[in-house]
């Protein structure tokens, strides 16, 4: 029933028309598939490259042993708290090699993974959780965005960076990664508006791990998938199985390469599973069952692939070997840089307030400086 | 007022092709205020560009923006409507430079119109600089005069570091002797100017107070009060080293903000001229701010800002008597 069909809304009351209205979009391109896309153990496996997926499985042997081994340093007290991607390493992985030198990557505060797969050094990219400094280097050397712990905070970033290189005519695409809580906070809303408004060559990717702390998805969205969200910003939304690394790297890709080619923003969330606790400070057992865990472990991102290629033959013992082997030597190599003692210098306290000191600083400089002389010399 | 900040921004966008303006309807509208007119027309809407309405997402842009070498100078339409980008301003603009050791300096002008007496409605007229100041990072900055909204305006774009812009609404209008063809010098962030010499007491003021204080230092002039009026211009750096001088000359002074005074940025300058004068003082630094009230009415708003005769009874209070 129209509103001009009501019992009493006769035609003396609407006797004009609104004016013409069109859509600015045709929503049905945007629309997210309704099952996470996926590669392995699909059809379309056919088609992989061979020399790609052994890069991808050495990456996903490292990060898996590089979660370990950033567990085991908390547990050491080396680390102060570490947010592990146990599980999630596909979409960690894929992130990092999706993008060109150029290319800029906005963590968030899990995604330690991602920026030492990218090829920063795993201890400047520790130096945050370790606790010598907040960000242990230089974002513009590596092009990659300080870890950001406010949630979805860096999505704007990412945004503006990407529109300022577009004004600027260099190619570079910005990828920005986010929880699936982080679609909840305003800053994804005004990122994602704005990029599809400006037509940034920006690709958010949001990782669906289940869980925020605590928190289920069912509690976070009444939307029914997170991909879906894009529509609403007139960008494409897309759904991709997030421990499929192969199906991750082509959705990722083909984001990428849209928004070097002028296409604009994509949405991409890959559905995935968060295997350990938030961090160590944290109580998995408390918010979900034994079950789940168990149903997720079957889909491991890193057995996905290793079935796979052990199956076409692209990798064999001999290559599952040296891979682990070469995973094990990174890992001990972590070890032994994390197990120096950080050199922090309490004067740094001030160095990087302002570009020049203000008095007030330069007092309280001064009031430090004396402190620590008096110390030296009890 | 409002010319002088439309040419600071025109001059530094001339100059520099990496200035960019954005913020609501600050391109074809030129702004609610008009200070932004023309520069789309100049510049083209890439260097002036109307954002999507969310100051969240200007600000994020913005530090994207600054990230990759631009220096943006973003528009807050008034000081209640840039509460959503505190997080933005404080998490991220504030601290880039100290998260990354020095390394990614964010040189982004945010300018603020704040404060009262331009019969706004609420949300409209708020006196904001307490929580900027609060905030560190970040330079805070409020001119006073036509010739200081140039200078310091021009000042703010060139820094490196990010600087909160607060301009006075109800000084928009205000004339004075300003040639546009030949600008003042630009003096710099930090230092305070002495507006007016005195030898009685000081009143130390900025933005928006300081024609109300000119004004009550004449007015005092028949008590027989000989007023210093010092003018801070900047609140972050605070130039303490010029307050002082003028607090140990005259022995007497009274802070005057249109800020609540609880927590404002009164109680800080008159704890630290308490410090470093107490030998000089002839009796305790007074201040006359605005009430700790969210923001009146217009219908109210007289009775809430200082007025001269405040300001002239809170001197009167100097003449202390154990």
């Amino acid at each position: 029933m129209t509103v001009q069909e009501l019992p009493g809304a006769g035609a003396s009351h609407r006797s004009t028309q609104p004016p013409a209205w069109s859509p600015r979009t045709d929503a049905a391109p945007l629309l997210p598939d309704p099952e996470p896309y996926r590669v392995l153990g699909t059809e379309a496996a056919d088609r992989l490259d061979p020399e790609l997926m052994r890069r991808c499985y050495a990456e996903l042997v490292r990060g898996r042993r590089y979660n370990a081994q950033a567990t085991a340093l908390t547990k050491q007290g080396r680390l102060a708290v570490y947010p592990s991607t146990v599980g999630q390493e596909a979409c960690e992985i894929a992130a990092a090699l999706v993008l060109e030198e150029q290319d800029w990557l906005f963590p968030s505060y899990r995604d330690t993974l991602a920026a030492v797969a990218r090829g920063l050094d795993p201890v400047q990219a520790l130096t945050l959780l370790r606790g010598d400094w907040h960000t242990g280097y230089d974002p513009r050397e590596h092009r990659i965005a300080p870890l950001s712990t406010p949630l979805a905070t860096q999505l704007p970033h990412a945004v503006g960076l990407a529109h300022a290189a577009r004004l600027r005519g260099d190619d570079v695409v910005a990828l920005a990664m986010v929880g699936d809580g982080g679609t909840s906070e305003g800053d994804f809303h005004e990122a994602l508006n704005f990029a599809a408004v400006w037509q940034a060559p920006v690709v958010f990717l949001v990782q669906n791990n289940g869980f925020a702390i605590s928190v289920p998805l069912a509690k976070q969205t009444a939307a029914p998938t997170l991909a879906h969200k894009a529509v609403g910003y007139g960008m494409p939304g897309r759904l991709v199985d997030g421990n499929d690394i192969a199906a991750m790297h082509e959705v990722l890709s083909e984001a990428v390469r849209r928004a070097r080619a002028g296409g604009g923003p994509t949405l991409i969330e890959a559905v995935t599973y968060r295997m350990e606790a938030h961090t160590n400070a944290d109580d998995a057992t408390r918010y979900r069952g034994d079950a789940e865990v168990e149903a997720w472990k079957a889909h491991d991102p890193v057995d996905l692939l290793e079935r796979e290629l052990t199956a076409r033959g692209i990798i064999d013992e001999a290559a599952i070997q040296a891979v682990r082997d070469d995973a094990e030597a990174m890992a001990a190599a972590l070890r032994e840089g994390m197990n120096a003692d950080p050199v922090v210098d309490p004067m740094d306290l001030f160095a990087h307030v302002y570009a020049e000191q203000t008095d007030r600083l330069r007092e309280q400089a001064a009031m430090l400086r004396a402190e620590l002389e008096a110390e030296d010399q009890a | 007022m409002a010319q002088a900040l439309t040419r600071a921004m025109r001059d530094a966008m001339a100059e520099d092709p990496t200035v960019h303006v954005m913020g609501e309807d600050v391109g074809t509208l030129g702004g609610v205020f008009r200070i932004t007119d023309g520069l789309a027309k100049e510049f083209g809407e890439e260097r002036c560009t109307d954002t999507p309405l969310a100051e969240a997402g200007i600000l994020g842009a913005a530090v994207g923006m600054a990230m990759y070498g631009l220096r943006p100078v973003v528009e807050m339409q008034f000081d209640a409507f840039a509460y959503p980008a505190f997080e933005q301003l404080i998490s991220h603009v504030a601290k880039m430079r100290n998260r990354t050791r020095g390394a990614m300096p964010l040189p982004i002008t945010i300018r603020v119109p704040y404060g009262g007496g331009i019969g706004g409605v609420e949300h409209h007229c708020d006196s904001s600089e307490a929580y900027y100041v609060a905030t560190p990072g970040l330079h805070v900055v409020t001119p006073a005069t036509v010739e200081d909204a140039y200078g310091l305006l021009r000042a703010s774009i060139a820094s490196d570091d990010p600087v909160v812009f607060l301009e006075p609404k109800r000084l928009y209008w205000s004339k004075a002797d300003w040639r546009p063809e030949a600008p003042a010098a630009v003096p710099g962030i930090g230092k305070a100017l002495v507006r007016r010499t005195g030898t009685s007491a000081t009143l130390i003021t900025y933005g928006p107070s300081l024609p109300v204080c000119l004004e009550a230092a004449e007015a005092a002039r028949e008590e027989g009060w000989d007023l210093e009026v010092v003018d801070l211009r900047s609140l972050v750096p605070f130039d303490e080293d010029t307050v002082v001088e003028s607090v140990r000359r005259t022995g007497r002074a009274v802070v005057v903000h249109e800020a609540g005074g609880f927590g404002g940025p009164g109680a800080e300058i008159a704890a630290r001229v308490t410090e470093r004068c107490f030998h000089h003082l002839e009796a305790p630094v007074l201040r006359v701010t605005g009430f700790d009230i969210p923001y009146p009415p217009p219908m109210l708003e007289k009775h809430h800002l200082p007025g001269v005769d405040r300001i002239l009874d809170t001197v009167a209070r100097l003449q202390w008597e154990n």
